[in-house]
């Protein structure tokens, strides 16, 4: 319901001073062989924001992205800022990763048609914990968190304005999760970069994110983690109750 | 064999080498087959109007593509499932128009002098597919990985593809003089099969898949000459030997395994 989401985002939208922002879509639909995903999203974030999306399996999260980056048609309309440059991790690839590509040949194609300085490959990878040696190494043989370290590497060379974000951490175990996590709290917090992030942790999101959009096929809400990120609010938005851990409740916010 | 031939040939088998490496990777391998079975009704045409049937080829390999491309974008159907229904029908319309020596020459190649325009033809559809694929690596590769990832660079994905179909088409028509239209779906994914199996990098695989195609196109080109075969089949016989000991090269086993170790 757009009513309840932008009622939501003005009650409780974390902003900058001054109101900066990069993207602005307004009554945003999607629909895949006439059924619809989402519908009416109204959407607003400003620059060096963390967005959150959450929401249950099937809410439209992943076609939301698809939506944003111009990949699949949509109604409503989009606005970037102009010249906005995005760096984009996805959910899944579209091949195996049984294939002589190497690291570097990933990072290096990157670099070209961005037309970045050839010194942002070892500074992506010192971001990301990754070791030299991962430009030699073929995809196939990486581990999946260094694979999605190299993912996000990856999307941070040419100096994104947005980083999209799809389960960056899905399929990594949890020392690697953190890692990764930390690497892109650091990228934000250096860089000024907005982040939007589709997660099921939802420890993460409370602990990481600025705001926090939920979707779902009935509803669509906004708000500050601590407003959104309710029992009542969860069970209503995932159907049953839910509940997530905290590592460390002092430490979320901006 | 005569110099114009052997430039040719040369130029048609780094087309293929490099052409192939993307279809293998994009797993379009027996799409890639069944693509080149398109050429059939343009052939049968062109016999039938007295024209070249190169000309026929090429204009059906074009369509084709397109044809391809179109559905692709209306439709949520994979290349191999829209090349196939495309492949069948070109097969069938094939049959209905063309019969004689001229078509089995076209379908399995012929041997005999090259003309200067099929020379010409030869070398220019070569360099101009040559030059693709290299000048679009970097893009290719990306929309390989992902075409969201490929979106958000500003990389031009249905556009790539298309021009990828084209340079496909191309490259089939190319060997229709040699190879035959049947047999070129074989030099241009054997070499690159090689190259998966062998290689560990992009630059890797293009040298081996260009190398495996070279070989396989020149040697071929010669032992059918001297045992006076047609060179299609025996380039094709070659390029299947060259995979068997690529096999036994690597062990069977393949490139580095995955390991799970974190680093």
């Amino acid at each position: 319901m757009p009513g309840e989401a932008s009622s939501m985002q003005a009650g409780a939208r974390v902003l900058p001073a001054g109101g900066n922002p990069v993207l602005e879509a307004r009554g945003l639909s999607v629909s895949f062989d006439g059924t619809p995903i989402l519908a009416g999203i109204d959407l607003t974030v400003e620059r060096g924001e963390a967005l959150a999306i959450i929401g249950p399996n099937g809410s439209g999260k992943t076609a939301l992205f698809r939506a944003l980056i111009g990949a699949i048609p949509h109604g409503g309309t989009i606005h970037w800022a102009p010249g906005t440059r995005f760096g984009y991790v996805p959910q899944k690839l579209d091949i195996e990763r049984d294939l002589p590509i190497t690291g570097g040949d990933l990072l290096r194609a990157r670099l070209t048609i961005s037309h970045a300085q050839k010194s942002e490959i070892p500074a992506a990878l010192e971001r990301l914990s990754l070791q030299p040696r991962v430009l030699k190494q073929s995809i196939g043989s990486m581990s999946g968190g260094q694979f999605q370290r190299l993912l996000v590497a990856f999307a941070l060379i040419g100096r994104p304005d947005v980083l999209l974000l799809d389960e960056p951490a899905a399929g990594i175990d949890v020392p690697g999760q953190d890692a990764l996590n930390a690497a892109l709290r650091r990228v934000q917090e250096e860089d000024g970069v907005t982040i939007l992030l589709i997660s099921h942790d939802l420890s993460v999101v409370y602990r990481y994110a600025s705001r926090v959009l939920c979707l779902s096929r009935e509803s669509a809400c906004a708000g500050a983690p601590e407003v959104v990120l309710t029992p009542e609010r969860l069970s209503e938005l995932y159907g049953k109750p839910v509940s997530f851990h905290l590592h460390d409740e002092g430490n979320h916010g901006h | 064999m005569d110099i114009r031939a052997l430039l040719v040939c040369a130029a048609m088998a780094v087309a293929a080498g490099l052409v192939g490496c993307f279809a293998v990777m994009r797993k379009m391998t027996l799409a890639a087959d069944a693509f080149s079975h398109v050429a059939l009704p343009g052939i049968g045409i062109a016999l039938a109007l007295k024209l070249n049937p190169l000309l026929g080829a090429l204009a059906a390999l074009l369509a084709g593509s397109l044809l391809i491309w179109v559905i692709e974008g209306k439709t949520r159907l994979s290349t191999e499932a829209i090349t196939g229904v495309v492949f069948s029908v070109a097969l069938a319309a094939g049959a209905l128009t063309a019969t004689g020596e001229e078509l089995i020459d076209a379908l399995f190649g012929a041997p005999g002098r090259m003309s200067i325009p099929e020379m010409v033809f030869g070398l220019a559809a070569a360099l101009a597919v040559t030059g693709f694929v290299l000048a679009m690596r970097d893009r290719l590769l990306i929309s390989l990985v992902s075409s969201e990832v490929a979106i958000a660079a500003g990389i031009g994905a249905r556009g790539l593809q298309l021009g990828f179909l084209l340079a496909f088409a191309i490259t089939v028509a190319l060997g229709m003089r040699y190879l035959g239209v049947l047999l070129m779906g074989s030099l241009i994914i054997i070499p690159a099969t090689i190259a998966k199996r062998l290689a560990r990098g992009i630059d890797g695989m293009f040298t081996v898949a260009i190398a495996a195609a070279l070989a396989a196109t020149l040697l071929g080109d010669g032992v059918a000459a001297w045992t006076h075969r047609p060179s299609g089949p025996v380039i094709v016989v070659i390029a299947g030997a060259l995979f068997f000991l690529s096999l036994a090269v690597s062990g069977g086993g393949g490139r580095v395994r995955r390991t799970e170790a974190e680093g």
